[in-house]
């Protein structure tokens, strides 16, 4: 899937002066990819997946060519819907003829099943996220979109809910377009680096992670392979 | 200490009327009639058949305009909420009807349209839309961005974010109007009665009016408080109930 957006700007509001969000923007997406951004905070990141989530028009750009794609959306909040139960927050999303053993295997993978019937104001954040996630995964999507998923959780929580993903996206790999700025939780994480600039964002450098995926709970090794991009690459200090 | 939240409303109830027995002694009038006359009053109404035909009449036509209105109401209340431009048009409109007198409109209903249960009917409507259109404008511009925005994304049909996205949301303000709109429309259906019908509570009050019958004018005005009370009781707490029970 390629990814091409050339420009956007934010027009003039009030006293707000017109604003250039992404300058420059390609990506080429493999079947079954996890991709992570990382880049500064309000380097344009959520203006770029709102644009690939068909939410923001207007822009001039390309994506992926032809139908647009069935989209998976994870938003810095989980956007649950408070009036409906964590099972009816899942099922919302999907077809009608979606069998219930979707959900079911969904829910037990990411350790809900106990929750299902609860109303999401009576979930923990972390649990909020997870379906979030579920929902996301649930009407299996040709691109995953991941807005910093895991912010203002405490680390532990953080590492639970993250292995919990692994553990569901290795079952079942999507194109993953994950967006952070901590760069231990993008090497843990991706199969390709993506570096951002700050705003209007363009591509600084894109980078492979080598590091085999049973070994990225190594914490030592994701580490060891962070200072060494430090090191080798000092313009992404900044960024960072 | 169980049995308090039923005996102190009805201890207040039961001092309520002892006040009235007090005062009806005291002024010794048949302008204000002692609760029992009252009393025996209603159940006479009641046991001819007079009182449940009247407010029968009354509340059909209180279920039909109630119904017309809340319904024209909440839609022209959610696109004007959700369009700039139309809300900047109407606005005008909107101010202008909430200022114009119910009598005003009662009158020129029956003026133009005849003496006809339809004029009735439409000044009713008339008097209570503009209130329901602006409280359910208001919710809809409270809407909340980020969910309409999930819903977009994931491909929600028109109806599905309606039923899931908006109208939770909508709830408390369309209840809000629900309840001061029953009771505006009741007081109002009552002048449109009294001026123009030939049958219902109002034109009973005006009969009775005429006959300085006040023991008559009390029976029918605590049948009317009862319903009411029996509905909000019956519909309205279950309705909201059911509709918060997500709430922490």
């Amino acid at each position: 899937m390629k990814i091409h957006i050339q420009s956007k700007t934010y027009p003039a509001v009030g006293k707000a002066a017109v604003k250039a969000a992404i300058a420059d923007f390609a990506l080429d997406l493999n079947a079954g990819e996890f991709v992570c951004l990382v880049g500064p905070s309000g380097c344009g990141k959520t203006t770029l997946l709102n644009i690939l989530a068909g939410l923001d028009k207007d822009y001039q750009g390309e994506i992926g060519g032809g139908q647009p794609p069935k989209i998976g959306y994870v938003f810095q909040n989980p956007r649950l819907l408070p009036w409906r139960t964590v099972r009816e927050n899942i099922e919302l999303v999907l077809a009608e003829a979606t069998p219930a053993s979707t959900v079911d295997a969904l829910l037990d993978a990411m350790q809900l099943t106990s929750v299902q019937q609860v109303y999401p104001e009576r979930l923990s954040l972390g649990m909020s996220r997870r379906v979030a996630i579920i929902r996301a995964f649930a009407v299996n999507p040709d691109l995953l979109l991941m807005d910093e998923p895991f912010v203002s959780l405490d680390a532990p929580t953080a590492r639970q809910v993250r292995e919990l993903l692994m553990q569901l996206w290795q079952q079942r790999p999507h194109r993953v377009l994950f967006v952070t700025h901590d760069l231990r939780e993008a090497i843990a994480l991706a199969d390709k680096l993506v570096f951002l600039s700050a705003s209007p964002m363009t591509v600084v450098r894109t980078l492979t992670v080598p590091i085999a995926r049973n070994k990225r709970n190594d914490e030592a090794a994701v580490e060891a392979f962070r200072q060494q991009l430090k090191q080798d690459y000092p313009d992404i200090n900044v960024l960072l | 200490m169980k049995f308090r939240p039923f005996i102190l409303p009805a201890l207040s109830l039961l001092a309520l009327i002892a006040l009235w027995q007090g005062v009806a002694l005291l002024v010794d009038s048949h302008t204000l009639p002692a609760p029992y006359t009252v009393a025996v009053v209603l159940w006479q109404a009641i046991v001819s058949g007079q009182l449940p035909y009247h407010l029968g009449v009354t509340l059909l036509r209180l279920v039909v305009s109630f119904t017309v209105a809340m319904l024209m109401g909440s839609a022209i209340g959610i696109v004007l909420g959700r369009s700039e431009k139309l809300n900047a048009f109407f606005d005008n409109w909107l101010v202008i009807f909430l200022n114009v007198p119910a009598l005003v409109t009662i009158i020129l209903c029956y003026v133009w349209l005849g003496l006809v249960e339809s004029a009735a009917i439409l000044a009713v409507v008339i008097n209570k839309l503009p209130n329901v259109i602006v409280t359910v404008r208001e919710g809809t511009r409270a809407l909340d961005q980020d969910l309409l925005e999930m819903a977009r994304c994931y491909g929600f049909s028109k109806g599905k974010t309606l039923r899931h996205v908006i109208w939770p949301q909508l709830h408390p303000f369309v209840m809000a109007a629900t309840r001061s709109g029953l009771a505006l429309i009741w007081k109002i259906i009552l002048v449109v009665e009294l001026l123009g019908r030939s049958n219902g509570m109002g034109y009973q009050l005006h009969l009775f009016f005429q006959l300085f019958d006040v023991a008559s004018i009390l029976a029918y005005t605590v049948a009317f408080v009862v319903v009411m009370q029996v509905f909000e009781v019956a519909v309205l707490k279950p309705l909201d109930r059911s509709a918060q029970r997500w709430r922490r």
